[in-house]
């Protein structure tokens, strides 16, 4: 192992590296720029064996990657915001083609107005494209998720795509301690892509074609069926991580100082951090308070979060984007979740960060304080003092 | 009497879903047998989606990959992309799109592999309007042409723009090889395709493709058609290789249009006035090929 200091954007050209990706597609979006510019290095110095296909749009990198996935190669692109909304109709030919692809999001708000700050609208927006997605918290984090997404997209039990995203600026452009593994240990934790269901030269083979109503839902369902299968398949591959590195991070939903909570927040990305320190704080007021972490988004973590009601009353979702007419979209599914749980804790879906808005200590301490209100809101803005202002302007 | 050149192996089978007299399915039969069972193919959402037959058959002896219209240029790129990092040898990466799905809604694509210069070959075969959603004008539909989005009244006489110059905008491109094709002569064709296939770097083939129902024409006379668009200049064969531009069929003078337009239900509203425009812009066009040939053999090496 090698301690390195490195950007999460950084994070995911080495684990791209590591990994053996065989083909990359990219088309500069900030702030992905620095992770394809980092490959564009690897691969120009020799160090990184891959092709490198620079594309003049995102919907090519997407059909690039694809192509060559369909082929049977390793395959790694990385975009953001806009180039994933542009993305979004081979996201659906990726997951529907079972292409082991895995991507690196940079999670940042969507236009109009321009604003690239961390957001997370895009990747929202893509939820049923069949792409799974992992939210990762730290760099160390983002490098380690890209070398398990690999086993996972290409899993005999998945075989189905993976983003593993990142908040803009926050993990994008800071800088942290990462421990970088070896060459070693990484090709024993994941070996050459085994190709299944491939196009073969000089054999009559198709990939894609058309169908009509028979066969379609067939299709479609094994997806899904693939989808069910993550959650345990993620298990196992951490498990196995954990062997070959020494350290995971806690599969779909880790939990943290949950036993005994009357509140629990649930995070995703980078606000974990945060909420993590203030739930330290509040437990050394004496307040029963905890913390759990939506690191797997799709497929959503259906038991684990009913597991997580089972010992609460009060459940919180933080949401860095908004699904207008409804409230926040990790809100809408833990409340889906919920449903059929035998014990339906109160559910706010708190709206903060949005657009690089930073999630302070202060706001999340706020947000507990809600929560435990005697009657807490279905709703809860944070940040609208500027949006009061701008009804005065107009 | 010249000696048949065109190879005798089968890369299509019987049991496609084309239309009888079908331009699009003669011309990929006629491709493949140039090209070998070593080929794979990427097809964008057009008649040849449903030509190749539903899942799980197959019309083609050789690996086909389905994608999405606007994507057959990148499609390509990430196959030879592959393909070289796999380590693998001798395979040929062809592209095989609509006029929609090259000229309009995928030139960015095609565009993009060009300059790229990808090792491969992409197709357009042009059938000169959205045939497979029921003849609706495309880019490369010719002036005057009725199609279900150019009906035709006493006061619009079909497409009223001219249609797009895909091979000059390919040619600008500076392509290693960049040619037009037309199934009627299968000679000419198979020759471009083995000079397409032994060349290394972006190539591109504009393959005439005429279409009995969107066309209106009784699909026995598919070929007879194709030799008319060529013999009266609507649609010359050239190639262009190194930037140099060989007509590959000359003929003593060409006949007149008037004989392909009149040939056609699509072009059956149009007046003589309308034919003559069509004539003149032909003429000029055909000079023009033949001014650039002169040209480009004046060229020191």
């Amino acid at each position: 192992m090698t301690w390195k200091v490195l950007s999460g954007n950084y994070a995911q050209s080495y684990a791209a590296l590591l990994a053996r990706a065989q083909v990359v597609s990219a088309y500069p979006i900030t702030p992905q720029t620095s992770i394809v510019e980092k490959i564009a290095e690897f691969v120009s110095s020799g160090e990184m064996d891959a092709e490198f296909v620079k594309v003049e749009s995102e919907h090519s990198a997407m059909q690039v990657v694809i192509s060559a996935a369909a082929l049977g190669a390793r395959t790694y692109t990385a975009t953001s915001s806009q180039g994933l909304l542009l993305m979004h109709e081979l996201l659906h030919w990726a997951s529907g083609m079972r292409a082991p692809i895995v991507m690196g999001v940079i999670n940042r708000a969507v236009a109009p107005p321009w604003n690239i700050g961390a957001d997370h609208t895009d990747t929202m927006s893509q939820r049923d494209t069949g792409w799974i997605q992992l939210y990762a918290e730290s760099n160390q984090e983002v490098l380690d998720t890209v070398l398990e997404a690999y086993r996972l997209a290409e899993h005999p039990e998945v075989r189905l795509p993976v983003m593993v995203t990142e908040d803009a600026f926050y993990l994008s452009h800071t800088v942290e301690p990462v421990d970088v593994p070896s060459r070693a240990d990484v090709d024993r934790f994941l070996p050459p892509r085994e190709p299944h269901a491939v196009l073969v030269p000089g054999e009559a083979t198709r990939l894609g074609s058309f169908t009509g109503p028979d066969h379609y839902v067939g299709f479609r369902h094994q997806v899904g069926e693939a989808m069910e299968r993550v959650s345990k398949t993620l298990a196992g591959v951490e498990e196995e991580f954990r062997e070959v590195f020494g350290r995971s991070h806690g599969g779909a939903l880790p939990t943290y100082r949950t036993d005994d909570a009357e509140a629990i927040l649930v995070t995703m990305g980078t606000s974990t951090t945060t909420a993590r320190s203030v739930v330290d704080e509040l437990r050394s007021e004496g307040h029963h308070v905890g913390l759990a972490k939506l690191r797997l988004f799709r497929p959503f973590p259906d038991e684990e979060v009913r597991a997580l009601a089972r010992q609460v009353d009060r459940i919180g979702v933080v949401d860095r984007s908004y699904t207008f007419g409804r409230m926040g979209p990790a809100a809408t599914e833990v409340s889906a979740a919920l449903y059929t749980a035998p014990h339906r804790p109160e559910l706010t879906s708190f709206l903060a960060g949005i657009g690089g808005r930073d999630v302070t200590p202060e706001e999340v301490r706020r947000m507990f304080e809600t929560l435990l209100s005697a009657a807490p809101p279905r709703t809860h803005w944070e940040d609208l003092e500027e949006a009061e202002e701008m009804r005065v302007h107009g | 009497m010249a000696k048949l050149t065109i190879p005798a192996q089968e890369l299509m089978w019987g049991g496609h879903s084309a239309c009888p007299g079908c331009g699009p399915a003669l011309a990929m039969r006629l491709l493949l047998k140039g090209l070998g069972p070593r080929t794979l193919v990427s097809i964008p959402a057009s008649c040849w989606t449903v030509i190749a037959t539903p899942y799980p058959t197959t019309a083609l002896r050789v690996g086909v990959l389905d994608n999405a219209i606007e994507a057959t240029g990148a499609s390509i790129s990430g196959l030879r992309a592959a393909a070289d990092a796999l380590g693998l040898e001798n395979v040929n990466i062809v592209g095989f799109a609509g006029d929609g799905g090259t000229a309009d809604i995928g030139l960015q694509a095609l565009s993009g592999m060009l300059e790229r210069r990808t090792n491969a070959i992409y197709v357009m075969y042009d059938n000169e309007a959205y045939m497979n959603t029921g003849i609706q004008r495309s880019g490369a539909t010719p002036w005057g042409a009725w199609t279900t989005t150019t009906p035709v009244s006493a006061a619009v006489h079909g497409k009223p723009e001219p249609k797009k110059d895909i091979m000059g905008i390919v040619l600008a491109h500076r392509p290693a090889y960049a040619a037009t094709l037309n199934p009627a002569f299968p000679e000419d064709f198979d020759q471009k395709v083995e000079r397409a296939r032994a060349l290394v770097g972006p190539r591109f083939l504009h393959l005439f493709a005429p279409c009995p129902p969107g066309w209106k024409f009784d699909s026995s006379q598919t070929i007879a058609l194709g030799r008319l668009a060529t013999d009266t200049g609507v649609f010359p064969l050239y190639e262009v290789v190194d930037g140099r531009l060989r007509i590959t069929r000359k003929t003593g003078g060409l006949k007149p249009v008037t004989e392909y337009l009149s040939a056609q239900g699509r072009f059956k509203h149009l007046s003589a006035d309308d034919m003559a425009q069509i004539q003149a812009q032909v003429r000029t066009d055909w000079e023009h090929l033949q001014s650039r040939e002169r040209e480009d053999l004046g060229r020191v090496h």
